[in-house]
């Protein structure tokens, strides 16, 4: 089967500063994973790749056969970081989704009878028909991260994108969009995305890509999710938990001991050991 | 009274003003939703100066007016479009340079050429006793084509506006988008000189579309609402600068100053009422 999304030994520049190097990855089609790293390593950078807005320096970036951006590549659901939304813009719900039909639309400024029946048939599938009318910023950043997956669904996509989408939401929206876009998964989706949040990725997204400029590593969770390759992902001391089927990731605190604060070392001294 | 109300149309300068008013503050308030929402409110200002500075030269060279300003602005626009595209200047600090620019080459030619300083004077503050026949014309059809684009490519210009990029990732050509949208512009900013003068265009392109996004969290229905006020204010504006005996410009421009004052009281008060009435426990 051909991948729906492959890099290629992709490297990517930003005034001459590396941002990705050497980069190889195939998603086949039905397929989700979630890019994690620290800031910086590179994820949005990969996810616009994918997304056509950013030429590789090196390298080849291909979406269902052709080159990422063309026109003949396969459609795709971008849901943005909900903080680079515009909350003042004057758009309702059911506006916003539509936007996601766009191009699938007619050349009427108003919405197709299969426009507004595919657009309730999302809102439904979603929970947030009750929120049609209403505009964009008078929602919690659960719902607007759902109307924003809305708008995603309404193109019909052949891969679903998502950048940070459990940012800027409470852990239980953030949980419940995961939950979310792992059913579209089942039925089909492939979804690609970025996250700060590991246990979530670990507990909804079958394969992860650990992204530190480099592809550190790629695979299931319980591959990936190790004290050795979070610490070459991150650069930091990373603590994993099994418990009850299910992993927890927590980056271990610094050391510091009640005995460290007994002494205190002279001004001098302190000075020499940062030296 | 009605009587009263239709005196001023037995005459003829007064009908082709009118027109020409109501044409062109419906037009600059549907483009001026655009705008606001783009964060580019002061494109109308600095246009209008960078096309001023084309209708000089174009009157130096002996050009068509419409077509020597209609080349200028319309390149003035792209400039603008992908100098804020393609660098890190933002859409401000891009207008500032290249109209500002193209008005001193205006300013340059004048002040070389001093004898003809004073036929200026209209494209500076408008002169809307001075529109022909010719000139409605002109205006009727540039209103029927912004009309006819805006009309077509209202989806993709609403996608665009929103979050251009994300537009971009869902298939619509951004480029071609703001492309024609500049077209536009310039289309309605000529146009607009005659009536407003380049000094009052930008607050007509600005106030219907802020007074719209105060009534109303629709994108359709802002479209809507400042293009008709745009064409009420062009229309009560008229009469007033008949009735007052001052300049057609700036009594529409007051005008439009003045129902805005009103809507941001009146909607700020409806706040206050409705978050008093949620407040108080009963």
């Amino acid at each position: 089967m051909k991948p729906l999304v492959e890099l290629d030994q992709v490297s990517f520049q930003y005034d001459a500063r590396p941002v990705l190097e050497d980069v190889s990855i195939a998603i086949q089609p039905g397929e989700s994973a979630a890019l994690i790293g620290p800031s910086g390593a590179g994820k949005t950078s990969l996810l616009r790749l994918v997304l056509g807005l950013l030429t590789p320096t090196k390298g080849r970036v291909r979406v269902a056969g052709g080159s990422a951006g063309s026109r003949s590549s396969a459609s795709i659901g971008y849901v943005p970081q909900l903080d680079t939304v515009d909350w003042n813009f004057p758009i309702t719900v059911t506006e916003t989704v539509l936007l996601g039909r766009i191009q699938r639309a007619s050349m009427w400024p108003w919405a197709s009878a299969e426009d507004r029946r595919c657009v309730e048939s999302v809102l439904e599938r979603l929970n947030i028909s009750d929120l049609a009318g209403r505009h964009i910023r008078s929602l919690s950043g659960g719902q607007q991260q759902r109307v924003f997956l809305a708008r995603a669904l309404a193109a019909e996509p052949d891969l679903l994108v998502l950048d940070e989408p459990t940012s800027g939401v409470d852990p239980r929206s953030a949980e419940n969009v995961l939950h979310m876009v792992s059913e579209l998964n089942r039925q089909g989706m492939t979804v690609l995305m970025s996250t700060h949040d590991l246990n979530m990725a670990a507990a909804h997204v079958p394969r992860l890509l650990c992204l530190n400029r480099r592809l550190v590593a790629d695979g299931s969770p319980e591959d990936v999710l190790t004290p050795e390759i979070l610490s070459d992902t991150y650069q930091a001391d990373m603590a994993v938990l099994r418990q009850d089927g299910m992993l927890f990731v927590h980056q271990k605190p610094h050391r510091h001991t009640y005995a460290d604060d007994q002494v205190q070392p002279h001004p001098a001294e302190l000075l020499e050991r940062v030296r | 009274m009605i009587q009263e109300l239709l005196r001023p149309f037995e005459y003829e300068f007064f009908r082709n003003g009118m027109v020409a008013a109501v044409l062109v503050g419906a037009m600059c308030g549907l483009i001026g939703v655009f705008i606001v929402l783009r964060g580019m409110s002061y494109i109308g200002h600095g246009l209008s100066h960078a096309i001023f500075g084309g209708a000089v030269v174009a009157f130096v060279m002996t050009w068509n007016f419409y077509l020597g300003a209609g080349v200028w602005g319309f390149l003035a626009a792209v400039l603008i479009n992908q100098t804020t595209r393609r660098t890190r200047i933002n859409a401000d600090a891009a207008i500032g340079v290249i109209t500002t620019a193209s008005f001193a080459v205006g300013i340059a030619i004048i002040s070389r050429y001093r004898s003809f300083t004073r036929s200026f004077d209209a494209a500076l503050f408008g002169n809307i006793l001075g529109v022909t026949a010719q000139d409605i014309l002109v205006i009727a059809v540039v209103t029927l084509v912004v009309a006819t684009i805006i009309f077509f490519g209202y989806k993709q210009l609403l996608f665009t506006t929103f979050d251009s990029e994300v537009a971009g990732v869902y298939g619509v050509r951004t480029e071609w988008i703001d492309t024609l949208f500049a077209l536009v512009l310039a289309g309605t900013i000529i146009v607009s000189m005659q009536v407003l003068g380049v000094t009052l265009i930008a607050a007509a392109l600005v106030v219907p579309a802020i007074t719209a996004r105060l009534l109303t969290d629709s994108f359709v229905r802002m479209l809507l609402l400042s293009t008709l006020t745009g064409a009420a204010t062009g229309l009560v504006g008229m009469y007033l600068s008949y009735g007052f005996d001052v300049a057609s410009g700036a009594s529409i421009v007051l005008t439009q100053a003045g129902l805005f004052s009103l809507v941001l009281l009146l909607t700020s008060l409806r706040r206050r009422v409705t978050n008093r009435l949620i407040h108080t426990h009963v």
